[in-house]
């Protein structure tokens, strides 16, 4: 039995950012990988930046509030917590920390000053979220690490880029001052060991181009990349690929089922477009190997993406056995 | 192009089919705009749904696309971003007679310098593009984007040249943002905010204090936390802005009333995923209660079955006897294939259930999953085929 702080091992950041294209699944697998980080009696946050509360849609809850809250507990005495980052809460703790604002705050948010300033200023207001994000991941407590793990339900594929790299975004509009401070410090938190991206993606043109400019961006910009999860992969079938009509009438036969010629015709149809359909996710696998970066292959849930589903995601992220890299 | 799949079953919604070529032969209707989140092929649907009123019916369309897949831009002969609509070469009009396709991707940053442009003189323009808070917002203001396709929409609906636009919406986080974007940057420019920064309150009346006296210590924050050369950055674009956009509130009243119009129809496309119908759900309920003229649903990448007769637990139960036996490894895993194409369809009609059980006088076509995505003219052709046939 391999123990969970060596399966775990094998993500080695603190700091897990999960990007990819829209409806590629990745709020499920960051959920399953927080998940999965919290076995062995680990504490796990899960973190939502895009005000969609998809964390809470997945989880079946009530909107998240801006608090940490546990929202599963894993065999073992884990646990994960959610927070749902709301840019304007981010900037009023923050003006709170630094200034003391109490009332005054309330007063600015109901002149609209917050919203304000946090989209006159979208570099502004991707600081406070990573800002946020890196303050829990470093946070201690009696000397003692809060948070096992982070993990970052990041924007999608296309903006990741120009979310991460807080540094260039801030540097055109703040020259000096505690925010320029403050996303240095991101800054060099998310290019250190500490972070790794992994970007979710399905066996599909445009996700794996998507993914693939990702990685170039992130690898332009020195953050570090770690795995690429294909979601969604289908079972390894007619792996011989070839399906012919006769050998499909004697296999119905044997199976004792009808072998007229639109049974016989209607199968083979399904299959051969089975066939094409994986000859294209070869292509589009072999690209993604290219990148050099570890592959993993999550299955298709018959069922939806349900707790059960979450788990088995989970698995299949951490396996007890070590991963089996596509060859 | 092959299909990923014969059309043998029915279309998983059993709702009345939603008449596209009735809706792009309709001279009436001048705009059709495409939404729904990103990646259920919101690009893909408008373009063919251009080319497809281009050839079939004789209209002089563009279609304005924002942030289209490389190779899609490519099958429109786009090869850069240069805001201005080309036509489409290689299409055939003999149907229709007299057609037009053209096509544009849509510049924001483009767009807004022609707005700024268009509003002042060349030297406060200069001075307006300096200023790295138009830099910033121009590209990267959230709602920048989805403003500037609604002012190119009203740009190229100003010409009187087109019979047909055809809008993709932006690949917006939420739907949602590409309603709100024109109302809230006219807020932004034209609200309270933006006066109490041109204009710092010396007193005020007694209901303003608090807000007053906050929004100083606001500034005050702002220039300890920025800097005061932001400060000054911030007046100077906003002051801009100010003489500028005078009537940017009417603007978006102008682009919110031609949406309104029955001119324009709005269609929803989503996939069978529970996020993408979630969206669509929303999308509908926002546009019915803004009165904006809903045409219906277009349910990309539904996969249909060329065998429904055979049941997926039968299959199942079938491939395990085939497993027993030994040496039928092919069959059975095509009876395999059959019954997960089943389940997933029983999925699909379940999910797409959700959204015509909530809207059931939306009407809905649904297009059949293609193995691969479009790459050229015919690819197009394909789809627009399979959008008003289908259903």
């Amino acid at each position: 039995m391999v123990s969970t702080n060596e399966r775990a091992g094998r993500w080695p950041a603190r700091l897990h950012v999960v990007t990819g294209k829209g409806g590629t699944g990745k709020t499920s697998v960051a959920a399953a990988l927080a998940l999965g980080l919290a076995e062995g009696g680990r504490r796990t946050l899960l973190v939502e930046v895009e005000g969609r509360q998809g964390i809470a849609q997945l989880f079946e809850l009530q909107p998240l509030p801006y608090q940490e809250l546990r929202i599963a507990t894993v065999p073992g005495g884990g646990e994960v917590r959610a927070l749902a980052v709301d840019p304007e809460e981010a900037l009023l703790e923050y003006l709170e920390m630094f200034y003391r604002l109490g009332a005054a705050g309330r007063a600015l948010r109901k002149i609209g000053a917050i919203d304000f300033a946090t989209t006159i200023a979208p570099g502004l207001r991707d600081v406070l979220l990573t800002g946020k994000v890196k303050e829990s991941t470093t946070r201690a407590r009696d000397g003692k690490r809060v948070y096992d793990a982070v993990v970052l339900d990041a924007p999608p594929t296309g903006r990741i880029g120009r979310f991460l790299n807080v540094t260039a975004e801030t540097a055109r509009l703040a020259k000096m001052g505690p925010i320029k401070t403050q996303s240095e410090g991101v800054a060099s938190l998310l290019r250190s060991p500490i972070t790794s991206v992994h970007v979710v993606t399905l066996l599909e043109e445009m996700p794996v181009q998507e993914t693939l400019d990702a990685i170039a961006e992130l690898h332009a910009l020195q953050i570090p990349v770690g795995r690429i999860i294909v979601n969604g992969a289908r079972p390894p079938l007619l792996t011989g690929g070839k399906v012919t009509k006769t050998e499909l009438k004697r296999g119905l036969t044997a199976a004792g089922l009808p072998t007229d010629a639109g049974t016989v015709a209607g199968l083979h149809a399904e299959a051969k477009a089975h066939l094409t359909r994986r000859e294209l996710e070869e292509s589009l696998r072999a690209e993604l190997t290219e990148t050099g970066r570890p592959l993993v292959e999550l299955p298709l849930l018959p069922q939806g993406v349900d707790r059960a589903g979450l788990d088995e995601l989970a698995q299949c992220l951490l396996p007890v056995q070590p991963p089996r890299h596509h060859p | 192009m092959t299909r990923y799949a014969r059309v043998v079953t029915a279309a998983p919604t059993d709702r009345p089919g939603l008449d596209l070529d009735g809706l792009l032969a309709d001279p009436a209707v001048k705009i059709i705009v495409c939404c729904g989140s990103g990646g259920v092929g919101k690009t893909t649907t408008a373009a063919a749904l251009g080319l497809r009123a281009a050839e079939q019916h004789g209209r002089r369309t563009v279609v304005l696309t924002i942030d289209p897949a490389r190779r899609l831009a490519q099958s429109m002969g786009l090869t850069e971003l240069d805001n201005t609509p080309r036509q489409v070469k290689g299409i055939d009009t003999d149907a229709g007679g007299g057609g037009e396709l053209h096509a544009m991707m849509l510049d924001m940053k483009r767009t807004f310098d022609e707005v700024v442009q268009a509003h002042t003189t060349p030297q406060r323009a200069a001075e307006i593009f300096a200023n790295p808070f138009y830099q910033a917002m121009s590209s990267t203001f959230s709602g920048t984007q989805e403003y500037m396709a609604m002012e190119k929409l009203g740009q190229l609906r100003a010409t009187e040249e087109w019979d047909l636009i055809v809008v993709d919406t932006p690949p917006s986080r939420s739907a949602l943002d590409f309603l709100d974007a024109p109302a809230r940057l006219s807020r932004f420019l034209d609200g309270r905010m933006l006066r109490l920064l041109l204009a710092p309150a010396r007193g005020g009346r007694s209901m303003f204090t608090l807000v007053t006296a906050s929004f100083g210590l606001f500034s005050k924050a702002v220039q300890k936390i920025l800097g005061a050369q932001l400060l000054t950055d911030l007046s100077g674009f906003v002051a801009a802005l100010d003489s500028m956009f005078g009537g940017f509130r009417q603007r978006a009243d102008e682009t919110y009333r031609i949406l309104q119009d029955p001119q324009t129809a709005f269609l929803l496309v989503a996939t069978p995923e529970r996020d993408a119908v979630r969206e669509a759900a929303y999308f509908a309920d926002r546009l019915v209660a803004e009165r904006m003229p809903l045409a219906g649903l277009v349910l990309n990448r539904v996969h249909r079955s060329s065998l429904p007769s055979l049941s997926a637990e039968a299959g199942e139960a079938a491939a395990a006897r085939l497993d027993a036996a030994g040496d039928q490894q092919v069959t059975a895993d095509a009876l395999r294939i059959h019954a997960g194409l089943l389940r997933q369809i029983e999925r699909e009609v379940e999910v797409a259930a959700t959204f015509t059980d909530a809207f059931p006088a939306v009407l809905t076509v649904a297009v059949t999953a293609q193995p691969a995505d479009v790459h050229d003219v015919d690819g197009l052709r394909t789809i627009g085929t399979a959008l008003t046939t289908a259903g």
